[in-house]
């Protein structure tokens, strides 16, 4: 089982530099990778402290370790996933806000630009 | 006097979008006709502008709420104080436009109100679409009648007339997905009064209709949560 602890640990090394590298080359804005971060390095910190991750699993009925790591994991990416749930809704609604302004403004210019043509 | 605008949204209807446009004209001489084009990608606002209508055409698409509210949002900028949606699939008769107007200015016995919906069944006439509409209309009746606290016949028609103080709610606040229902229920919280002004429904000119059983499933679901959340939004309120 310490081998899956190895493999959490891995993952979340892995993780924490894919999101530095995205953050690097403005894949990933700075406030986004910011949960994205966190979540990797309660996962390492968990895969490396075994004392702790016993801790957390008795406290959730859990005796098992690498299972209460995998569980924490998934309650992490959980909410992760939530909070860009909450962002990407932000975005569309600025998102539609801004073509409906676009539109509007488009067409107050062309009845703006006919009503000055000659001949209108 | 009165402005009224008639306003159609329209996502791919070349077929059937001039001679809407063009019905509305005749029925309603000197009425501006804007129609909100929601990006499509055929020649839907060629024929719209060859038929007379003015156009608003939306720079990607945003679905049958977001394309209303844009042209609600024009309208209160341009100081409108009546409109009238009608679908550009031309299943809503132009004819029925008059009677829609009379009713929101509360002219004759008419208790003056904010919305007035055209409703295929208020007299008990209208033929339903298809069974699976069909299920979904007796289905929101049922859900709505306590939520509101009167029958509505047609709570899923899009045929719907709306003065400005509604204007102003609605193009600061609409929904964007499957909107005729929440927006009943928004005006409710509101303490606003909509009527129901029997309306004649036609088959589609063009095209086809997109209702399959899974998206009826899906628009219950997700105006179930609609009505829920707007329940809540405004009991959360009172407090």
């Amino acid at each position: 089982m310490d081998r899956l602890l190895n493999v959490m640990t891995g993952f979340s090394v892995l993780l924490i530099g894919m999101v530095l590298l995205s953050v690097r080359r403005a894949h990933i804005r700075v406030e986004y990778s910011v949960s994205w971060l966190a979540a990797a390095l309660v996962l390492l910190a968990l895969s490396r402290w075994r004392a702790l991750l016993d801790r957390i699993g008795s406290a959730m009925g859990i005796n098992d370790a690498p299972l209460a790591l995998l569980v924490v994991t998934g309650a992490l990416f959980l909410l992760v996933l939530y909070r860009l749930s909450m962002m990407i809704s932000s975005l569309k609604d600025a998102n539609i806000a801004l073509a409906q302004r676009l539109a509007i403004l488009e067409f107050r210019l062309e009845s703006h630009e006919e009503a000055k043509t000659p001949g209108n | 006097m009165s402005k009224l605008l008639i306003l159609i949204p329209a996502f791919n209807e070349e077929g059937a979008i001039g001679g809407v446009v063009n019905e509305v004209r005749a029925v309603m001489p000197g009425i501006p006709v804007l129609v909100v084009d929601d990006c499509s990608v055929d020649a839907t606002v060629h024929k719209a502008r060859a038929a007379g209508a003015k156009v608003l055409s939306l720079p990607h698409h945003l679905g049958l709420g977001g394309a209303v509210q844009a042209g609600y949002r024009l309208a209160f900028e341009l100081d409108y104080d009546y409109v009238i949606r009608v679908d550009g699939d031309g299943q809503h008769d132009p004819r029925d436009l008059p009677k829609m107007l009379e009713a929101l200015e509360g002219k004759g016995e008419r208790e003056k109100c904010e919305m007035v919906i055209g409703s295929r069944f208020v007299d008990g006439s209208g033929a339903h679409s298809g069974w699976l509409r069909a299920i979904g209309i007796v289905f929101f009746r049922a859900m709505l009648r306590p939520i509101i606290g009167r029958p509505v016949h047609d709570p899923t028609s899009g045929f719907v007339g709306v003065n400005r103080t509604a204007l102003s709610l609605f193009s600061r606040s609409f929904p964007l997905e499957y909107p005729e229902i929440e927006a009943l229920v928004v005006l409710q919280r509101k303490r606003f009064r909509f009527v129901e002004v029997p309306c004649r429904m036609r088959p589609r000119r063009t095209g086809r209709s997109t209702i399959t059983p899974f998206r009826s499933l899906y628009y219950m679901v997700h105006v179930l949560l609609g009505v829920f959340v707007n329940v809540l939004k405004f009991e959360g309120r009172r407090k």
